[in-house]
């Protein structure tokens, strides 16, 4: 189980080796997210258009280790952008991938670029 | 550094530690403890609860890191076997010694058993630690695997026996409570009020035996039944036997400490023993002559022990102990308080019965009228905290003191408020806390609600009878504060749901966004975002296809998101009546993806494990096979259950099937606050259970009897009788206004069970509105129902026949592929989820 999760770690934009072309920005809902396989990775993208911002986490929720965070509502935690998972409501920031409602450990999450209509995740490799 | 040794690590052991390690001196002493169980030190109070839940945990007083971060150092397992007074040393079991500049007995009680022959046999238990339990739970399992109607006795109709016959009751076991006395509850209870009690509790199953003295226990080897006379015996295959208690003072009489004639360490007011060393507390200290089988004393014994030995030894128990209780026995309220049975010569009671609705109350009040000085409730202690409270302080009572308990005319409170307390009057008397504490916390912004201050304060974690009163002093002390309590949605909206509804409505939103921007703020969260999404069902049909990004997780792809990520899916299956064809049909396609099958408790059929990207392959076979959304995923209407009526049945009195068809087929695809089922019974047998549901019908001569506001769930209600002998377009019609008045008015996530218990003037009021249409709103509650009945469409086929709200049933936006991390396990020739780690 552990080893899952070793297969992500938080990225910053300087750390960037990799923009991955994911998909097409009307392939993601308004709002809402979907989940970009790239190699053995599962990363959730979210299109938070309230925000008009697009942000990548890890798909795999840390509280019980399933692929689920992309399936899960977004929102705001004091105005802190947010995604709920969607097995028991743990929340994670989508800026830092804290745990907002626990002691989970934080979530990993990516940098996203959009460019002429298509949507990007960055990776170190 | 001192050296404390406690031995007894049980509910007023644990207490006196805590008590001890809050004190600013604790730093100066070493604490030992010694429990003789496996386990820290539990709450015994609520033993009962093991049954329901069997989690030892959520008993426990404290988790055993507790003891650590506290450095009090916990030897669970290991009992103290001899104590050394004159060179001040106690030895275990294990033959380890430890010397002590204070001892502290805490060794509590073991349950009486009375020297009957035959007491030895298998099958017989007492009734006091969790292990006795296990043992019960074994036992019993062994009878209901050998005999469908086994029958187990409770010998002991105290409270502690009371609590044991409700055990019985949830192992599923025919319950026989079996008393020596005349009359259930003799310490707390008269016996009329014994008897109020009595019909209710057979009422409600248990078998109750008044007057019988066992002479032996029959069988050979294990129990099979107890004989009370030539000729009267009573079958039953367990015992539980719950005679009262004995304070376990072995150790104290070993060691020459002074004790009473019946048992029990004697005790001076200072909680010291015959040796300045050694204190005793709880229910093996006798004080006043009198062992105190409650926790409360038992607490403020500790409190004085833990004062006396850190120097305060000014602080005494007092001479006066109230023993007043208030429980709630199996669904009942019993409680007494002060001095309950008044001799003629002390004063006067008065004193109300009214056996058809089980009720009872007494209250005594001196010659004068003008003190209350005790008094006895059954059936309904709503009154208990206050009037508990009144005798405590002395309060002023009515000129007509029979305004205490009689059913107020007017509706109007006599009891006052609580904010009338004065600032000492003891709240919570397990844990000690005071009116001027509570309302402390409160008024220093260090608590902000109810939750805040049972943590600040500790008050109503022990028995919890006082929780109502903390949260009306609670909210009462916010409000004189000038702190407006509101139930708004949550952080993004200032509004409650119906304030909600009301917007979206009179302005005619259509989205989200357009609620959020113009009366909310922020972007929402998996609070608001389903709420608001209700709204938009209920007010405008919306199906949750419309803007999927704003449903709740299982709306949002319509099926239930399961343990692993994949989903189950419910067809409906109205009223529970199924060809043969179709039912083919459903085995074909759980067989051909591989889907784990079983019935729900609705009794509908469920297919498990499918993945996002099955969802929709799935359904448009099921759709080719005639079946349509069940909506077991939504706040909304699941099944209506029937039994099978008149047309097969030789007792059924109507249709319930065609009924129950005819009304699932009516309100399938609406949104509530929560989720809504039915039940329709062809007669009073009531085999489907229909009282249990949202809203029930039962077949009588001359129509229907109508039911609303049942559950089960956590807090299983019964649904009240809302209008007898209607016919079906009668019954249509109230269920219209009924339904939509909760959808309109109810709080989210609040079941029709909740909300008609908090609805301002209840079930009469209900009544009006929907039955004698008293504020006018009938007919726009019919007709927006209606609108919803007709606008129905099944959100499964609008999905697969859109090719733009199929594009979410993908796992991935970037591949065809499903989630790799899937694993699957066999179970009985199925498959499963692997279990979580």
């Amino acid at each position: 189980m552990v080893e899952i999760l070793e297969k992500y770690s938080a990225t910053k934009l300087e750390d960037v080796k990799v923009w991955f072309k994911a998909a097409s920005v009307a392939d993601f809902p308004t709002d809402g997210g979907a989940c970009v396989k790239y190699k053995d990775k599962q990363i959730a993208v979210f299109n938070f258009a309230r925000l008009d911002k697009w942000y990548a986490c890890q798909n795999l929720c840390p509280h019980k280790m399933e692929m689920v965070l992309s399936r899960g509502m977004i929102g705001d935690d004091k105005g802190a952008p947010k995604v709920a998972c969607p097995l028991h409501k743990k929340t994670f920031s989508l800026e830092n991938g804290e745990n907002l409602n626990g002691d989970l450990d934080a979530i990993a999450t990516y940098p996203v670029k959009v460019e002429d209509g298509l949507v990007y995740i960055g990776f170190k490799e | 550094m001192k050296h404390i040794i406690v031995v007894g690590n049980g509910m007023v052991g644990y207490k006196f530690c805590e008590k001890l390690v809050a004190q600013e001196e604790s730093k100066d002493f070493k604490i030992t403890v010694f429990g003789e169980e496996p386990r820290p030190a539990y709450d015994r109070v609520h033993l009962s609860e093991y049954f329901e839940n069997q989690d030892a945990k959520a008993l426990e007083m404290a988790p055993a890191e507790w003891y650590a971060d506290n450095n009090v150092d916990l030897i669970t397992g290991e009992r103290v076997a001899d104590i050394n007074r004159s060179s001040k040393t106690i030895t275990t079991a294990k033959d380890r010694e430890f010397s002590y500049d204070y001892l502290v007995l805490a060794t509590g009680s073991v349950p009486f058993v009375p020297p009957i022959k035959g007491v030895e046999k298998e099958g017989v238990f007492v009734y006091r630690t969790i292990e006795d339990l296990e043992g019960m739970l074994d036992y019993a399992a062994k009878i209901k695997a050998e005999k469908p109607n086994g029958r187990a006795a409770v010998l002991g109709g105290g409270l502690l026996g009371l609590e044991a016959g409700k055990a019985v009751l949830d192992m599923g076991l025919e319950p026989h409570i079996v008393e020596f006395a005349p009359k259930l509850m003799p310490r707390q209870l008269d016996s009329r009020s014994s008897q109020v009690l009595k019909l209710k509790l057979e009422s409600i199953g248990l078998n109750i035996h008044l007057s019988k003295a066992t002479n032996q226990i029959l069988g050979n080897g294990s129990i099979v039944g107890m004989e009370f006379g030539e000729d009267d015996r009573l079958d039953v295959d367990m015992l539980i036997i719950s005679a009262g208690i004995r304070p376990r003072d072995e150790l104290a009489r070993a060691c020459g400490l002074e004790v009473g004639v019946r048992g029990g360490v004697v005790v001076d007011n200072t909680m010291k023993t015959s040796d300045d060393s050694i204190y005793a507390i709880g229910e093996i200290a006798l004080y006043n002559q009198m062992i105190y089988g409650l926790v409360a004393p038992g607490y403020d014994m500790a409190e004085i022990a833990v004062k006396q030995i850190i120097g305060e030894i000014d602080t005494a128990m007092p001479a006066d102990i109230d023993m007043s209780t208030k429980l709630k026995l199996i669904g009942v309220d019993v409680a007494s308080f002060g001095e309950p049975f008044m001799p003629a010569d002390k004063g006067h009671s008065i004193i109300f019965e009214n056996k058809t609705q089980h009720l009872y109350k007494r209250i005594n009040v001196s010659h004068d009228g003008k003190k209350l000085l005790g008094g006895i409730l059954v059936g309904d202690a709503a009154d208990y905290s206050m009037l508990h409270q009144v005798y405590l302080n002395g309060m002023k009572i009515p000129e007509d003191p029979s305004q205490l308990i009689l059913p107020a005319s007017d509706g109007g409170a006599v009891l006052g408020d609580v904010m009338d307390l004065p600032d000492e009057a003891q709240i919570c008397s397990c844990e000690s806390v005071t009116k001027g504490q509570i309302c402390g916390v409160i008024e220093s912004g260090e608590a902000k609600e109810v939750g805040d201050v049972v943590s600040c304060t500790k008050a109503g974690t022990g028995c919890g009878g006082c929780k109502p009163m903390v949260a009306d002093l609670t909210n009462a002390t916010l409000k004189s504060l000038g702190i407006e309590v509101k139930d708004t949605i949550c952080e993004h909206f200032d509004y409650n749901r119906q304030e909600l509804y009301d917007i979206i409505q009179v302005k005619g939103y259509r989205t989200f966004n357009e609620v959020i921007d113009n009366h909310g703020n922020g972007c929402g969260c998996e609070i608001c975002k389903p709420v608001v999404a209700s709204l938009m069902a209920t007010i405008h049909a919306d199906t949750a296809n419309k803007e999927y990004a704003i449903q709740d997780s299982n709306d949002r792809f319509l099926a239930n998101i399961q343990r692993n990520g994949t989903y189950s899916i419910v067809p409906r299956v109205p009223g529970g009546e199924i060809t043969p064809d179709k039912l083919i049909a459903l085995g074909e396609i759980a067989k051909k993806y591989d889907l784990y099958t079983k019935i729900t408790g609705g009794v509908r059929i469920d297919l498990f494990g499918a993945t996002l990207n099955q969802l929709p392959l799935v359904w448009k076979e099921l759709i080719s096979h005639g079946f349509e959304s069940g909506h077991a995923y939504g706040k909304s209407l699941r099944t209506v259950k029937t039994c099978v009526g008149s047309t097969w049945c030789r007792y059924g009195m109507d249709e319930s099937v065609s009924f129950g068809i005819e009304l699932e087929n009516r309100y399938r695809g609406i949104r509530a606050p929560h989720k809504i089922k039915g039940g329709v019974s062809g007669c009073i047998r009531e085999c489907a259970e229909a009282r249990g549901k949202d809203f029930g019908l039962i077949a009588v001569e001359g129509g229907w009897n109508l039911y609303v506001g049942g559950n089960g769930g956590a807090n299983p209600r019964h649904a009240e009788l809302f209008a007898e002998q209607i016919d079906n377009e009668t019954v249509i019609k109230y269920l219209d206004r009924y339904l939509m008045f909760y959808m309109r008015t109810a709080k989210p996530l609040q079941r029709t069970a909740a909300w008609q218990e908090k609805i301002e003037g209840g079930l009469d009021y209900l009544k009006e509105v929907i039955i004698e249409d008293s504020i006018g709103i009938a007919e726009d509650l019919e007709n927006e129902m209606q609108t919803l009945v007709n606008k129905f469409e099944c959100e499964w086929t609008q999905a697969v026949n859109n090719p733009e709200m199929m594009k979410r049933f993908n796992h991935f936006v970037n591949s065809e592929e499903e989630d790799d991390n899937l694993v699957f396990v066999p179970m009985r020739e199925q498959k499963m989820p692997e279990p979580w780690v």
